[in-house]
């Protein structure tokens, strides 16, 4: 499953970074302490959260993350954009909130393994 | 060059988490019997009881940075201090103007009033006060610096509200003047941990909720003479100033 898949299939805008589309996802995580995130997500992982500061890359591009999902309609703040455009890790925007949007991902993920 | 005692982080009966007893009165007469030269006043999004503590403590020789302890919409908790009342209510209109208008529920949270000189309450905020601003940490940091004032991300060491616990680490290009750690941790093992972060100034404060944790914990200020000049150059290292933690 690449993140191509995940953005038709939960109708998720693609904000930056769609270079980044035929990244493989083999799991997910959602939190909103980037220290936690830091210390607990895997490799080629989605990443579910709120936060849109440009610390955000950082801690996605560390962990080769394969995606972050902002909740809620949020979008990334203009520093963030522009470091998930030159990473090639693409944040994608849902209007969901964070609850559903993970019971929809955790579903279509184990379903494709 | 004079050696200062200050304690820069404190909240008051204003912050919904600070003590009934969290007057400006008996909170000028603690800093006094502690011996602290320069008292941060620190309420959460709030700056409303900081003048009258100015006021009153003047008279005993104490000097106080008028500020608060402002929650951003990443909730990090950052201290903000203004040189005078006009910067300091220009902040506040700020504050208000940013705060989500959430009610208070005082028996989940704690009261937030406001007092005088007589401990009458003169005024209860209604909005939630512990709250994240709509605004950014970068964002807050520019309205502080454009108002001549001081930014310094509280007690970063900590693993709630803290720049290292929402953000994972400090951005390299924020523009602080100092970071403070809490009573939890030496420098030198904060340091160990985050050996990035040595080139950065630190300070330490009791942050006090309680009367009797007022200036339990302070950092050395070495610098010419009590004012907001001085105290900016001493948190930067300018001109042979400087600051101390005292373990």
């Amino acid at each position: 499953m690449i993140v191509q898949d995940i953005v038709e299939k939960l109708g998720l805008k693609v904000c930056s970074g769609a270079n980044g589309l035929n990244r493989e996802i083999e799991g997910g995580y959602t939190s909103d302490l980037l220290s936690d995130v830091m210390g607990n997500a895997d490799e080629n992982h989605v990443w579910v959260t709120l936060q849109t500061h440009k610390n955000i890359m950082a801690i996605a591009s560390l962990k080769e993350l394969a995606a972050i999902v902002l909740v809620k309609g949020y979008e990334p703040e203009a520093d963030t954009l522009e470091q998930s455009n030159e990473e090639g890790i693409p944040i994608l925007s849902s209007e969901e909130e964070a609850f559903e949007l993970t019971g929809k991902l955790y579903e279509i993920i184990n379903q494709a393994k | 060059m004079n050696k200062y005692r200050a304690d820069l982080h404190t909240h008051t009966v204003l912050s919904p988490c600070g003590d009934l007893e969290m007057s400006p009165v008996n909170i000028v007469q603690k800093t006094k019997e502690c011996g602290i030269d320069i008292l941060g006043i620190t309420d959460h999004n709030s700056t409303l009881h900081a003048p009258l503590i100015k006021e009153l403590a003047a008279k005993e020789g104490i000097m106080v940075l008028m500020g608060a302890e402002v929650t951003t919409k990443e909730e990090v908790h950052c201290l903000c201090f203004f040189e005078n009342e006009e910067k300091l209510s220009e902040f506040q209109k700020y504050l208000d103007q940013h705060l989500p208008k959430i009610p208070n529920d005082e028996n989940k949270f704690g009261y937030q009033v406001v007092v005088n000189e007589k401990e009458e309450i003169i005024d209860e905020i209604e909005c939630l006060l512990i709250s994240g601003l709509n605004q950014s940490i970068e964002e807050i940091e520019r309205k502080v610096h454009e108002l001549e004032g001081l930014f310094i991300p509280a007690h970063i060491n900590k693993m709630m509200n803290s720049i290292i616990s929402q953000l994972g680490f400090l951005p390299p290009d924020l523009n602080v003047d100092a970071l403070e750690l809490s009573h939890h941790i030496t420098k030198e093992e904060f340091l160990k941990k985050n050996k990035y972060l040595s080139k950065y100034n630190f300070i330490k404060s009791s942050d006090a909720h309680y009367i009797e944790n007022v200036g339990n914990k302070w950092t050395n200020f070495f610098m010419e003479e009590l004012s907001f000049c001085e105290v900016r150059k001493a948190l930067r290292l300018e001109e042979g100033r400087k600051v101390e933690i005292e373990e």
